[in-house]
Formats: structure tokens, C-alpha cells, sequence
């Protein structure tokens, strides 16, 4: 049987579209410096590194070795993970098994981007298959929104209800001093925005951002005397369902999502997601997700996604708030972003979302996305769990 | 560590060009072989690890093209950046963890659908080194002299490794090239980077390789014995080549330390049956069976003179061919893991050395010249 | 030193450090490729468990882990399950130049196949294209074994 695991500390750097006054190294060990800060460790206490961000965003191979000298893995073990968007959670998901394993006492995990260093759509077209469809796409853009174009066509949904997404996740991140964009915007700023992709405009799409998130898993032998409220792993679950985006054929469901949530919700003995979850960090790359994928996870029934959103039950204050942080619309470094969830979700659990703090949480889920339609899901909690 | 064992494995015919295959297909391959060897069929998989590369493969997330080959349709799986040890590793710890009864782990890459030089040149910090065209090759070529010129170490005593290793290829079925060869053929053997030859560097290869790990009680019912894990660690050095002492390998020694605590063996030496290792290039088998602790360090050149690193001697080290027989880049950690399995098993064929393997090591390596290693200590009970 | 600005410097990659490629097809994507060169069909592979038809073909049912060897003719109509119109001008990575748009593309569902296929779609009145609408490909004079030997799909009816 594994350990018990929670994240005993958190830090991420003040995400920007462009850190010109750091390369890659020095963003890396500004979020490592500050989970180690705020879990009161060195980096000797350390045991081991896991780091990950999408290759060909910086076009530096083996970054795990290239990373030494800012993540701390110095003569340590150093290992490192990418699964695309999803990397974040990814890496969550392995800091968790490294400590649960016995392996590892406290882990630091780190995901980082710095997007201004390339063209993020032209490095994500690669990620399409080069012989039968790298030569039509457009990035992440125009994958989400073929997605956004069938759920319309097949539930109703307006681009005035996704608008409500952005709008919600934009005031949120008027709340978090890390956040990338903290401007409010209202509806109709984002039905005037420059179109992208129909039905797609650019207040939609989340930004391109460099940063990077550092966060300290420990096992249940340390975790207590190193924080009063460790943020406990309860569960995980995942699906990485297709191989070919030729294989994606029905686009109004999000299928990994509806799959690993269902797997998550079993592990926690959970019916109503709704009313048995207090806080959620989705990991949505465009304001439609915040309708499709809610649904996809249960939260309502499909087609019902808009009119949770209107009703406020996800707003701060609401039945279950969505994205405290502002989310992924608001802070986008691509290879942090499913590891900023887990750590604003540990942050909640601890007392310490400052003013976007939702109250009493007891149990919170982080989500990633990426590659091909995938889904990362982890759950964590204030109690231990048994 | 609670024990977990090996109980599958398999590996692709290795080949300078596998054209008639895409990298799933090649995937695929490796995994049908491990499954049968196992005895299970995919449903006795409870979760997989996906081992590879996105600039060898040319291809960003590209985890997601072998998804469908490995079966994680409806599973839990991840994506392990890097060479194949290090994945397995992790595949490790999911068992470790409670999560899960069995991983398949599989490592693979083509590399002859790129120009490797290039490749490896992307590994180079892009604002110091990159422009200066640093790959693999001339890196360690780099780290080669400064090894040899401190040891007085010669290019014929580095030779030695490709004549023992290339020959050891011959009786390795899925080798990409073996040949029988000397000293002399090695010196004559065309200057690539001085002092790197030819035949001092390992072929860069299209292959895969795919291991099944699983919790004791799910290691019972298998047509062959388990192999089981008896200690597992990994250790990074400095990144610049600068920052580091080129003529040691200090994260191996740690990585080979801890390896070596978890398996309760004391003196490698003597307690290592048999031992297969990632030698990319000839004086990296000397410099490895020094961090590896199986001689004092500059010891290398008299370990491998000495014979007692031969198929028959009392350390054989990559009785396979090692490196020099196939080197599927991200692949090669995990077939070393598999070569030296095969030899606890007592299945490797012509390659199996003559006495009884109680415990046998494999080793992987990450970044270039050998900044990050990762040692398994596998045994028979 | 203390009056010197504080100079940030960007370092560029030359674009003769891009990594050049020759990806192999693999059996199953080369024939895929061949019928459409030489004889303008598509071909699919079905499975031998769950039936259905796979289009790009490859070796493995994913659901099933099933090998699939059976081919079939799919086509040469098909549906369009998805779509979108780009408008955004972004560098196409294949070209290192702009891409013209506005264009779109979208995943076309040939009839019999139970995958789908991406490509353009051409249209000269935005407002014709429809989730469910019909179309068919068309096929370039010069076929050389690749995908763009589809020209487009345009809508029909």
C-alpha cells in the first residue's frame, strides 16, 4: 500500500506575455524559490525533480537536463514529463505516484512555459499527425473550434454564453495578483473582438503567457510538520483516449472528460458533483469549454451548461465557483498552467487564495487538457484521507 | 521496496531504416511481443507509460500517436520524456503507489526519419552553445579526450569496447549491425571527431522496446520467471559542459549508490552477474564501469583488458552488444533493462553468459555526455 | 556601467536550424496515399472486432486492440461532422509564410467510413456551409502520393 501524499507548498511566478528580464532557467527557479519558500524548505531537503513543458515552445530537446541549474535537480534525480496542454497535470499526477511510491519524501514539481519565445501556433501544429493533416490546422484555435462549432449546432448554445465564460473568468482574475490579464471585460467586448476561428473571437481564446509553477508534494511521514493544512491527493484519474484526430469524430462531448470524471467521482464516493465539490480550476483554453466541459463532467445535465453559467452558480460566491484564479482565459503559460490549477487549488484548501479565496473548502479538482483531447483530473482535500 | 517484477518483455528488429513502418507501427511491435511473452492479453494491463522524444520524433505530444498501440484506450497513462529507464521508472513507482497491479512501459524512436546531428544540437543551450554546432557526437568526443588524456587512457584501449560489443552484436537477433572485428579495423575506421572513429560510435537506429512491470501477487501466473526490481535510482549532473568534471560521471556514481543501497549490495564488483549498460560511444563503457563502481576510477582501461568485462568473464558487461550493436535513442535504457532481464531469466540465447545471473544491471542515460543516468539492480529471487 | 541601459537581448534561431524530416507512411497510410494518386478512391481498414471503419487506415483498433486488415472502399461523398472558417493570419510552419485566409477546413465523414477525414472545404458562400452538409472531394490533375492530392471537398447539392 502507498503513502499518503499532499502538496505542502506552492509557488508560481507573476505570469507575464513577456519575461524579457529572464531566460528560462531564472523563470524556472523563480517559482522553484517560492514553493520552497512558502513550504519553509531548501532545496536540500529536497529528494528529487520533476519538470515539464511542451518542447517546441522554447526548441530546447532534453530540458530536464537543460533545467539543472534553475530547478534545483542538481545531483538529484531529474525526470521530466509532457503530454502537451495537460503537461501541469500531468506532472501533478507523477509527484503524486513518485511520493506515494515510497520513492521520494518531498518531491518539487515544476511546469513552465515561455511562450513568447516561439510561435505557439505554428509549434502546435506539429503536434498533428505531418502526413494526413498537419497541413490544414491552426493550432489550438481552430481544434476548439471545430469543438465549439458542433456543440452549438447540437445543443443551441450562443456565443453570448460562451462570452459569459470569459467574462466570469476575467473578473475572477481581478483577484489574483499572479494572474496574466486582469482587466474585467463585459459580453459584449468579447462579441466585438477580432474573430479567429468561427465561431471563435479573440476574447475567447486564452493568451499566450511565460511562466512557470512550483509545487512541493510530500508523504504522509512529513507533510504535517511541514504545513498545518497539506493539501491532500484523494484521488486521480485520466484519459487519453485517441491516437488520431481522425478518430474524433463526435466533437459536442468532450469524451476523456466525461470518462475520467466518472472514474474520479467513483473513487470519491461522489453522486453529486455539484453539490459535493466546493471549488473547481478548470483547465479551459477557451471560454466554450466552460460550457461543454462542465457538463461533459457532470455538473449538469448536456445542453444545460449555459444556464449554470447564468445563473451564477460558478461565479465567485455561487453553488460551486469555477476558476478563483481567473483560470486559464486570464494565464496561459502552456506547460505550468495544469500544475497552476493544482497549486490554486492547494491554496484554497490551505486558507491562502487571498482574495480569491473561496470559503470553508474542503474538496477541491484540477483538470488538465491538451494533445488529443485529453483529460487529467485530480481531486484533493483538507482531511486525510483514509 | 515491496517487490515488483518484470514479467514481459519485447523489442523490434533494430535497422539503420525501418521504412515500412511509422513509429506506432514500430510501437505496436515491441508490444505484442511483451504481451505474448507475458502470457496476458491487453486487459491485463492496468496502465501504461509511453517513453519518448517530441524533437526525434518530429512531432509535439508525440505520446499521442501510440496511445491506440498500447492500449490505453479506457486507462490511466502518462508520457515520460526522455530514455526509456527513466520511464520504466515511473512506471514503477504507479505500482509502488497502490494505483495500480501492472504498467506496460514501452521507449521507442526512428531515428533515421531526422538528421540526428541536428537533433542532438537542439539539447544545447540556444543562447551560449547551440550556434557553436555542438551535437552529441563532437560533445563527446569533447568529454572523450578530457577523459583519456587524464587516465592516459589510449584510443586502442578504447577500441577495445567496439571489438568485445560489436562482436558480442553477432549473437544478438535483433542487433541493427554486429561484426567481427579488431583494434586495427577500429584505428583505421574513418576520424568523425577526434578521438571518436567510426566504429568507436554507435549506429543510430530505428527501434522499440516495451517491458510489463507487475505487483508480486499479479507476477505469479507467467510462463517464464519474474524478474524482480531490486533497487531502481536516477541522479542529474550539471548542465553546461563546463560545470562539470568531464572525466567523472558523479551522477551515476550517486544514481549507482542508491541503486546499489535499495538491492543491500555492497560490492558490485563481485555481487553483479552481469551488466548492460548504455555505452553510446567506446570510452563511455570504460568511464561507466568506473562510476558504476565495478573498478577504481581511471580503472576502466584495465577492467576491459583485463577480460573480466567479456562474455565470459567474471563482469560481463553487455553481452548484447550493448550500444554498439543498436542504439534506438530514447529506446536504449529500457532494452538494456530487457537484455539484462533475458539474462536473469536464463533466455538470452547465444548471448546468455555461462553462469547463473542472480543479479544483473542495466543502465540508462539522458542528456549528453552522460549528464543524467538511471541504474536498475534486477535478481532472481 | 551604472548609466548603461539595461539591454535585453533576444537570441533567433536561423532557419537553417529547423529540423528537416521524412516521416515513413507505414504500409497502411502508404496504400491510403497510393488509391488516392492513382485511382482517386479512398480506402479504409475495417476492424475485425468492433466493424468499425477506419479512415486514415492504420495497423490498430484502439477500442479494441485489434489489428485490422480488412480494406474497404469508402467515399467518394461524404458528411460534414464539423467545421470552422479561419480568419486569423498566422505563419504556416510547413511554409514558413502567411497563410491566406480567410479558408475552411473541417472533419468530413465519407459515407461508410466511421472516422473522419481533415481537410479544406471550398466554398464561395460562407453561408452553405453546414454541420450535416454534403460533400465530395476533388482531386488534383497532378497526384505525387501525399494528401494535397485532394485538392478540397466542395459542397455538393
Amino acid at each position: 500500500m502507498g503513502k499518503r501524499v499532499a502538496i505542502v507548498g506552492t509557488g508560481q511566478t507573476h505570469h507575464r506575455s513577456i519575461r524579457r528580464d529572464v531566460n528560462g532557467q531564472e523563470l524556472i527557479h523563480e517559482a522553484a524559490v517560492r514553493a520552497l519558500k512558502d513550504a519553509e524548505l531548501t532545496i536540500d531537503d529536497i529528494g528529487g525533480v520533476v519538470i515539464g513543458n511542451m518542447d517546441h515552445f522554447e526548441g530546447i530537446n532534453y530540458v530536464d537536463c537543460w533545467s539543472i541549474d534553475g530547478s534545483g535537480g542538481y545531483l538529484k534525480p531529474t525526470i521530466k514529463l509532457t503530454t502537451g496542454g495537460t503537461t501541469g497535470a500531468t506532472l501533478a499526477v507523477a509527484g503524486y505516484h513518485m511520493v506515494a511510491s515510497g520513492m521520494f519524501e518531498k518531491l518539487l514539481v515544476i511546469g513552465w512555459e515561455k511562450n513568447s519565445e516561439s510561435d505557439t501556433t505554428g509549434a502546435i501544429i506539429t503536434c498533428t499527425d505531418p502526413i494526413i493533416e498537419r497541413q490544414f490546422v491552426a493550432g489550438a484555435i481552430s481544434g476548439l473550434a471545430l469543438e465549439a462549432q458542433a456543440y452549438m449546432h447540437r445543443y443551441g448554445a450562443t456565443p453570448r454564453d460562451a462570452a459569459r465564460v470569459s467574462v466570469r473568468d476575467r473578473r475572477h482574475a481581478c483577484n489574483n495578483p499572479h494572474a496574466q490579464l486582469r482587466g474585467e471585460i463585459t459580453i459584449e467586448d468579447v462579441l466585438n473582438s477580432p474573430r479567429l476561428a468561427d465561431p471563435l473571437r479573440l476574447l475567447d481564446m486564452c493568451p499566450r503567457s511565460d511562466g512557470a509553477c512550483a509545487v512541493v508534494f510530500a508523504s504522509e511521514d512529513v507533510a504535517e510538520k511541514i504545513c498545518p493544512t497539506p493539501a491532500w491527493v484523494l484521488a486521480t484519474a485520466n484519459r487519453h483516449m485517441f491516437s488520431d484526430y481522425t478518430d474524433v469524430v463526435e466533437m459536442s462531448s468532450l469524451l476523456s472528460m466525461v470518462e475520467a470524471s466518472k472514474e474520479l467521482w467513483q473513487k470519491l464516493g461522489i453522486r453529486e458533483p455539484l453539490k459535493e465539490v466546493d471549488v473547481i480550476e478548470l483547465y479551459q483554453p477557451y471560454s466554450w469549454a466552460g460550457l461543454i466541459w462542465i457538463e461533459d463532467m457532470g455538473l449538469c445535465k448536456k445542453g444545460e451548461g449555459p444556464k449554470l453559467l447564468w445563473d451564477g452558480v460558478t461565479d465567485m460566491g455561487g453553488e460551486l465557483p469555477i476558476n478563483p484564479s481567473g483560470g486559464v482565459v486570464a494565464t496561459n503559460p502552456i506547460g505550468a498552467t495544469g500544475l497552476i490549477r493544482c497549486a490554486e487549488i492547494a491554496l484554497q484548501i490551505q486558507g491562502k487564495a487571498g482574495a480569491r479565496q473561496v470559503s470553508d473548502v474542503k474538496l477541491g479538482v484540477a483538470t488538465g487538457f491538451g494533445g488529443n483531447w485529453w483529460t487529467d483530473m485530480l481531486a484533493f482535500g483538507k482531511k486525510k484521507p483514509n | 521496496m515491496e517487490r515488483v517484477a518484470i514479467i514481459g518483455m519485447g523489442q523490434t528488429q533494430h535497422a539503420a531504416q525501418r521504412t515500412e513502418v511509422n513509429f506506432p507501427e514500430l510501437v505496436y511491435e515491441a508490444v505484442s511481443l511483451a504481451l505474448k511473452d507475458a502470457g496476458i492479453g491487453i486487459d491485463g494491463i492496468d496502465n501504461v507509460i509511453t517513453t519518448c522524444n517530441d524533437f526525434w520524433d518530429g512531432r509535439t505530444i508525440s505520446s499521442m500517436a501510440t496511445g491506440d498501440v498500447s492500449g490505453a484506450r479506457g486507462k490511466n497513462v502518462s508520457a515520460v520524456e526522455g530514455d526509456g529507464a527513466f520511464g520504466a521508472f515511473y512506471g514503477l513507482t504507479r505500482i509502488l503507489s497502490g494505483a495500480y497491479g501492472t504498467t506496460l512501459v514501452t521507449a521507442y524512436s526512428k531515428g533515421s526519419e531526422s538528421v540526428p546531428y541536428l537533433i542532438t544540437n537542439a539539447a544545447f543551450d540556444p543562447i551560449y552553445m547551440r550556434s557553436l554546432g555542438l551535437d552529441m557526437v563532437t560533445s563527446c568526443a569533447l568529454q572523450a579526450r578530457r577523459y583519456m588524456k587524464r587516465y592516459g587512457i589510449s584510443e586502442e584501449e578504447c577500441a577495445l569496447v567496439a571489438v568485445k560489443n560489436r562482436g558480442n552484436a553477432l549473437a544478438n537477433p535483433n542487433a541493427h549491425q554486429g561484426m567481427r572485428i579488431t583494434v586495427e579495423d577500429v584505428m583505421r575506421s574513418r576520424r568523425i571527431a577526434d578521438p571518436l572513429k567510426l566504429y568507436d560510435i554507435s549506429p543510430v537506429s530505428d527501434g522499440a522496446g516495451c517491458i510489463i512491470l507487475a505487483r508480486e501477487d499479479r507476477a505469479k501466473k507467467i510462463p517464464h520467471r519474474p524478474v524482480w526490481v531490486k533497487g531502481v535510482s536516477f541522479c542529474a549532473d550539471a548542465y553546461l559542459l563546463g560545470d562539470r568534471e568531464l572525466s567523472e560521471c558523479r551522477a551515476l556514481e550517486k544514481a549507482a549508490q542508491a541503486a546499489y543501497k535499495m538491492a543491500g549490495i555492497q560490492d558490485p564488483r563481485k555481487e553483479i552477474d552481469v551488466a548492460e549498460i548504455s555505452e553510446a560511444f567506446t570510452y563511455q563503457e570504460l568511464l561507466w564501469t568506473e562510476g558504476l563502481g565495478f573498478c577504481e576510477k581511471g580503472g576502466g582501461k584495465k577492467l576491459i583488458a583485463s577480460g573480466a568485462t567479456a562474455k565470459n568473464g567474471d563482469i560481463p558487461v553487455n553481452p548484447s552488444g550493448g550500444l554498439m550493436g543498436a542504439h534506438p535513442v530514447i529506446a536504449a535504457g529500457l532494452i538494456r533493462i530487457l537484455e539484462a532481464a533475458r539474462q536473469v531469466r536464463g533466455d538470452a540465447g547465444d548471448m546468455q553468459v555461462k553462469k547463473q545471473v542472480q543479479l544483473a544491471l542495466a543502465h540508462g542515460v539522458n542528456g549528453v555526455c552522460g549528464q543524467s543516468h538511471c541504474v536498475w539492480v534486477l535478481g532472481r529471487d | 556601467m551604472e548609466n548603461q541601459k539595461k539591454e535585453l537581448l533576444t537570441i533567433h534561431s536561423s532557419i537553417d536550424a529547423e529540423q528537416p524530416f521524412r516521416w515513413s507512411a507505414g504500409r497502411y497510410r502508404s496504400r491510403f496515399l497510393a488509391e488516392i494518386r492513382d485511382h482517386k478512391k479512398f480506402f479504409g481498414v475495417r476492424c475485425p472486432k468492433c466493424r468499425k471503419v477506419y479512415i486514415p487506415p492504420k495497423r490498430v483498433c484502439g477500442p479494441c486492440f485489434a489489428e485490422m486488415t480488412e480494406p474497404v472502399e469508402v467515399g467518394p461523398q461524404g458528411e460534414i461532422k464539423t467545421f470552422t472558417i479561419l480568419r486569423f493570419s498566422f505563419v504556416d510552419p510547413e511554409l514558413g509564410t502567411a497563410k491566406p485566409v480567410p479558408y475552411a477546413f473541417g472533419s468530413v465523414k465519407l459515407d461508410g467510413a466511421d472516422t473522419v477525414l481533415t481537410h479544406y472545404i471550398d466554398y464561395t458562400d460562407e453561408s452553405n456551409i453546414r454541420i450535416g452538409g454534403r460533400v465530395e472531394a476533388l482531386f488534383e490533375e497532378k497526384r505525387t502520393g501525399g494528401i494535397r492530392d485532394i485538392k478540397h471537398f466542395r459542397l455538393i447539392e
